[in-house]
Parts: C-alpha cells; structure tokens; sequence
C-alpha cells in the first residue's frame, strides 16, 4: 500500500493514505516543486502501516511506552505538556503527520514557502521575509474561510491546528472551532484539542455519547464526546469560552503555544496575538 | 481551516452531514481473512482498506470519511456519483468501477461532488461527452450554489398545525412558514433567500443547517408559533406533537359522505363526518338526499355551506377531524323533535377513522354511546383501508438561472431557452425536475429521488446542489458551448472511475437521465 497522489490543477499535490488526506503546496520553481513532491511520496510510503503497528501504545495517556517510529515519538512528544488531563498521543496524529512529511520537503534551499495541510493541521515552511495567509473557520461545520491570520517568517509559528466539536476528530466540549497557532503543528494539534475540551458546558442543550458508543476503538473510551449544540444563552456561552481562553492563556504563558482563536456560537475569545481578519472581530 | 477555499471544502461539508466522523488512526489489531472488510458483532464493519482497520458503527464513517457503514455494509462515500444503469434495483453501492470499456448509455456522471468552478465564467467542473442511442451528447456537470432556494413541505395531515401564514422555527429561528393548505395535507414553505440571507447571521445558518438536514433524507424537529411540534422528514411519517400521524384521510368530511353513504344506508340513520374543513352530514346532504334517507334533524354547530356541508363546527386543533374537539357529540347544536325519533342510530367519525363513536337516541331524544354493530364498524374500517399511509414529502426548488449558465455557455439566454424548449434535459442528481413555467429556470425537484448525501452547504450561507444538463452534442456547440471543454465519458471513468461512486438510480421510478 502506497500513498495516491494526484497533481491538483492549481499545482498543489492532493496526497492520500489511508486516513490521511494531505494537501501540499509548495512555492518553487516547477522542478524543485516536483522533486519536494516526490519526497514528501516517499515520506509519507509507511507512516499510516508504521503508526497503524503502534496503535495500542498510542491509544494510551503517555508514560512509560517507547515508541519506534519518528512520527509516533513526535505524537507523544507533543502530548507530554498536557498530562494534567487526559489525553493521548492520537491528539497529535494529525499535526505530527503533517511536521514529517514538511520536514522532507524542505530539505531544499530553493523553497520560499511550503505547506502540508492534513485535514486542517498545517505544518509551514517559510524562507526569510516570506508569509502565508491562512483561512480561518468560525466553525468546523463550515466548508470555506470566512477570515484569516497571516503567519510571518518573523513570527515564531510554524504549525497550525483546528479543533472542534463538528470536526472530523471528538471533541468533549463545544467550541465550534478552536485554532491555535504554535512552534510545530504536532504541538498545535495537541494544544487545540486541549483548549476545544476546555471550551465546555452542562447544558440540556448539550448533546453528548460515549466514545466507544460511537467508535469501538476510540482512545477515549467511555469518557462522553459531544454530538451536538443547540442553541446556548449566551452567558453560557461566554462562561465556556472563558474557561477555555484561561486553558489557552496559561498554555501561551507556558511557551507552549503563540496564540488562539476560539469560537462558540456567536462568540469568540482570541488569546495572544494573532493577525489578520478574524470573523466577528471588527476591522 | 484551509489554505485556500476551492471545491474541495464543498466536498468536505457534504460528507459531514454524514456524522461525525471517526478520530483518526483507530485499529482493531486483528488479522484480517476478508479481503476488502469484515461483519462484527452490533452491527459494527471493519474496513480493510487501509492498515488502520477501522471498525465502524452503523451510520458512521471511517477515519478517513471515505468508507461508511451503511446499514452494516461497507461503503464507499466518494462524493463525484455515477449512475450505473446497469446496477441492480435497490439503489446498491458498489466499492469500486470495474474497468470496462463502453460506457455510453451505460453511465450518468451526476454533479453530486463535481465541485463548482468559481467564477463561473469557467467551465463547469465537468462536461461530458458520450453517445446514446447512437447520437452524440453532452452532460455538463456542475454543483449550483443557491441563494434562492426553499422546500415545499407536504404533511399529509388534517391536524390544525398553525394559522397559515405563523412562523415555522428550528432552534429557535425562523425559518418559514405556514402556506396554503392543500386536500388532506397541511403545507409549510421553509428556507429561500429572506431565511438565508435577510435575517440575523444565526437565523441564516439555522435556516441552511435545517434545509440541507431536510434535503439529506434527515429528520429536524420544528415549531409553529401558536401551534404544533412537528417532525418532519421525508418519506416518513409526520409526527405531530409526538403523535405519529398514521392516516391521511380519504376525503373532506363532504367527500367521505359521498364516497360511503350507500354502504351505510340501513344500517345507520344520520352519520356526521367530523371534519374541521367541511363536516358532512348524511342525511342533510345531497348524498343522502339522493338515495332517499329521511331527515334525522341533528343540527351541526358551524355555518352552513350547503346542504350537509358545514364550515367550522368547532375550533382548529389536534382532536377529532382536525378540531379541537375531544367530545365529538359537542358539536351537535340541537336535534329537532320534528324530525328525530327515538332509537335513531347515530354514528360519528373522522375522514380517517381513527376516531368513531357510536349512539342512538333515547325517549328524550339525548344521543347515548352504544356498542358499536359489526356492520357499521365495517363501514369505519372501510373509511381507514381507503386511507393512504401519512407522507411528509418535500420538493427542493430552486432557481438556477444566474451566474451557474456561464459554466454550460458563453451566451446564458440561449440554455435558458433550450430549457424552455426541452432541448435541454434538467437533472438534480439524475433526478428528474419539474420546470416551473416563465422565466428562468425555476426547477423543483423531491428530494427522495436524489441519491444519499446530494446536497452541501457553503457558509455564505447557501445550499448546494447537483444540477446536470443534457443536450445533444451539436446543440450544445449551437448554444455557444465550452466545447474545448468537453471530456469524453471513456476518459472521466479511467481518471475518477476508480475513487467515484457508483449507483443504481436512487428511486426506481427516475427516468434514465441521459439525453
């Protein structure tokens, strides 16, 4: 099993394996553009078998497991900041995936910029005085951009994650989109799912299942994910964003995140600084 | 988060209305025998497509969204479908395209997850060309985004639901109304553009989030202001404050005097059909008049329309015949000595049976509940096998005569006008539509005849939908065509044949799309 790849007609490779769905761009000349390419191929040919082999380690809060492949270690690596609550290196999958395959990319001088988004973890490569908008969602529930935060070579991001209880990945809060802005993407992935969690409330309007009710393997086990939100008064909403903005203040404060967006409902809370055009922020 | 909008994140949100989709890299370490997938215990599916090995639960994706466990089978859920004529009735998915050679008059490429090109002075996504029945033709294929768009909801019900005209909210927003009622049935219009676009940012999101929900086979609870809770999806049973509506009636409370009053001669000698739009009463009507029964003088509250026809003998609401009426013997004003007797068999029902009651008059004339006799229980059976299982049924319409027509042509007016002229063949999906007449290309279409997961969202917000038109080859080169455009079907199976759906027509009585 090797990954599908498919030129996409505005240049970007389209790369597939397994559940992996990566969307690569890179800025360079047409040949060095292809030969990155072809690396982040042959970077990409094992990963999903190598992790798939790990699974059991990876689906556990990080202690005392030794991880062979480089990508499983970066997942635990990334989660390790976060072991006051549960969770475990699958938070980071994504994120970590999305570091790898960058890594092989840009290898070459040649490159001003490149991206890797898998599934909205993005892992960035940015020459001196090159930057990269990049779109920002109010909700995972939506297919297009309604904002953006521009990413500098001077600003000390190179990864990028979105978490959320309409997304892809469970969620046991209800932040309908939280995007965080971080060192690495692994790093990102894991802090957006953290503060999405956070971003919680007891409300009848809160619709939740067990884990496993929904997915029989899931690394959360019985632990409740959200399934749906109606609509929440908005002193409900405030007080979850809140309670998120603190989770995602002291993990900035900590060095282990540069900024956040968090939104829930119509509200939102941005912590650190992050710039661009934010839905919902005036201009 | 994307780094740039395109017809991929379309995509991504059609599938979403899937569930929610499985955290990533989620494995059952077991061996796997089967070659493409395995049956587990609760109904659960393990994918074999890939080393994570996914177990999925009913309903559910894997974690790549891109096979589902759809009724414990596994599924691909590739959004760019192909109609496979071939395909046995049922509406199967098959996993793959095999490799085959002809295609023509064999394959539909639909528009379900062909993406849409932006702007739209582009071509259209796709624009196929392949032969049917030995002439040359061309599907373009594309997904519209409509602004303007709505669903006509038929609730086949004779309950009170709502004042027409009241608000109709979900989540609290509104997101369309009460319209004019129909025979047997009550009617809600929901969505189009003033839900979408003209009222708060929530109201528009609520409205696409219910409307695209409504246009996925979904149910979606609804409140009328002033009136019922309903649940409402299509092809299914309204339920009416938490009342699964079983009937729609036979007829008005007049029609149901006509169509029965042979059969209940001799056995009854007044029947009043409770109806809250017209309550029949036998004897009184012409029904009864022609087969030469004799006045029992039970006098209906209301207002007289004709003979044996009365308007509004009690209130609106959710009890007998769609009144408010739980004690049908209140809407009998009077009963005239002069013409009543003593032992007159009374029945009262509904245009649907399912509420009867039976009496006969005493010394002093009062109307007192009797057994029911076999015969006349006969005749309230006969009203409920005459009724039709209660449907909410809902057409998408939808106007695509914008910016959409620039992919097909460089000269819109003349798609327009092939439309008109039934040049042009218009498909939502390969469903057939209906044309409404006038101008531009007002199309509506039941959403039951769409395949599964048709339609998609984009956050401005609006829906998206498939549309497809078919036209010979050398029309579409007179209309002003994207000729250089045209992909002929062999190529578009060998380049998207492998990852595409495939699919049998979703309801059997589509007509073959193609020209």
């Amino acid at each position: 099993m090797t990954p599908q790849a498919r030129l996409l007609p505005d240049g970007r490779l389209h790369l597939r394996d397994g559940p992996s769905e990566l969307v690569i761009g890179v800025d360079a000349p047409v040949p060095v553009r292809d030969a990155a390419f072809a690396r982040a191929v042959a970077a990409m040919d094992g990963v999903i078998a190598a992790l798939s082999a790990e699974l059991p380690a990876l689906r556990a809060p990080p202690g005392a497991q030794v991880f062979s492949h480089p990508v499983a270690q970066r997942m635990a690596t990334a989660v390790r900041p976060h072991v006051g609550v549960f969770i475990t290196p699958m938070a980071a999958v994504a994120g970590a995936i999305a570091e790898h395959v960058l890594a092989a990319i840009a290898t070459d001088p040649a490159i001003r910029r490149a991206h890797v988004n898998n599934g909205g973890d993005i892992a960035l490569h940015l020459a001196p005085a090159e930057s990269l908008r990049v779109g920002l969602v109010r909700s995972l529930a939506q297919a297009a951009p309604e904002g953006w935060v521009e990413v500098t070579h001077a600003l000390p991001v190179r990864g990028i994650a979105t978490s959320g209880w309409p997304g892809r990945s469970f969620s046991r809060g209800i932040a309908d989109a939280v995007t965080v802005l971080a060192e690495r993407a692994a790093d990102a992935d894991a802090a957006a799912t953290i503060i999405a969690n956070a971003v919680d409330a007891e409300h009848p309007a809160v619709r939740r299942e067990p884990a496993q009710a929904l997915d029989p393997d899931s690394d959360l086990g019985d632990l409740l994910v959200t399934t749906g939100v109606d609509l929440l008064p908005e002193a409900v909403v405030n007080a979850a964003l809140d309670a998120g903005a603190r989770v995602a203040e002291g993990l900035r404060a900590a060095g282990h995140i540069v900024a956040a967006v968090l939104f829930c409902q119509e509200q939102l809370r941005v912590v650190g600084h992050a710039r661009g055009e934010i839905p919902g922020v005036g201009r | 988060m994307s780094v740039c909008p395109g017809h991929q994140e379309v995509r991504k949100k059609r599938m979403g209305v899937w569930g929610k989709f499985i955290s990533p890299m989620l494995a059952a370490v077991t061996d796997s025998t089967e070659k493409f997938g395995a049956r587990e215990a609760n109904g659960i599916v393990r994918c074999d497509a890939c080393p994570v090995l996914c177990r999925i639960r009913p309903g559910r994706s894997g974690a790549c969204s891109r096979y589902a466990n759809e009724n414990g089978a596994l599924v691909r859920t590739d959004p760019l479908v192909l109609l496979d004529r071939t395909v046995a009735e049922g509406g199967a998915v098959v996993p793959f395209a095999a490799n085959a050679e002809d295609w023509d008059g064999r394959i539909f490429v639909t528009a379900i997850g062909a993406g849409t090109t932006y702007p739209d002075y582009k071509p259209a996504p796709f624009i196929v060309g392949s032969s049917h029945a030995g002439v040359d033709t061309v599907t373009v294929v594309t997904e519209g985004i409509f602004s303007y768009c709505g669903l006509k909801v038929k609730i086949d019900t004779d309950r009170h639901l709502g004042g027409e005209t009241a608000a109709v909210r979900h989540q609290g927003e509104q997101i369309g109304h009460v319209t004019t009622a129909e025979y047997g049935s009550q009617m809600l219009s929901l969505g189009g553009v003033r839900h979408l676009t003209g009222g708060s940012k929530r109201e528009g999101n609520v409205t696409c989030a219910a409307m695209l929900a409504l246009c996925d086979k979904q149910a979606i609870e609804v409140t009328i202001d002033g009136g019922s809770t309903l649940t409402l999806q299509a092809g299914a049973a309204p339920i009416v404050n938490c009342q699964v509506e079983q009937r729609m009636r036979v007829g008005c409370g007049s029609a149901t005097v006509g169509i029965f009053a042979q059969q209940w001669q001799g056995h009854v000698d007044e029947v009043i059909v409770v109806d809250d739009h017209i309550t029949g009463v036998l004897t009184e009507h012409q029904a009864g008049a022609c087969l030469g029964m004799r006045r029992a003088g039970v006098r209906v509250r209301g207002r007289r329309s004709t003979p044996g026809r009365y308007f509004q003998v009690a209130n609106p609401g959710t009890g007998w015949g769609g009144t408010d009426v739980t004690d049908p013997l209140s809407i009998i004003e009077s009963i005239d000595p002069a013409l009543a007797w003593p032992g007159l068999r009374l029945l009262l029902t509904t245009t649907t049976g399912e509420d009867s009651l039976y009496c006969e008059l005493d010394e002093a004339l009062h109307p007192v509940p009797r057994p029911m006799p076999d015969a006349v229980a006969a005749t309230v059976e006969r009203i409920g096998e005459n009724c039709e299982p209660a449907l909410t049924s809902i057409l998408f319409m939808a106007g695509a005569g914008g910016s959409l027509r620039a992919g097909v042509t460089e000269n819109p007016i003349l798609l327009t006008r092939g439309v008109r002229d039934a040049l042009v063949r218009v498909t939502m999906g390969g469903a057939p539509c209906m044309l409404w007449p006038g101008g531009g290309i007002t199309l509506m279409a039941d959403v039951l005849r769409l395949p599964a997961r048709a339609f998609g969202s984009v956050p401005t917000p609006a829906i998206v939908a498939p549309i497809e038109f078919t036209m010979r080859a050398d029309l579409f080169a007179a209309l002003g065509g994207h000729a250089a455009s045209v992909v002929p079907l062999a190529r578009l199976m060998a380049e998207q044949g492998g990852t595409a759906r495939m699919e049998g027509a979703a309801h059997p009585e589509n007509p073959w799309p193609g020209a």
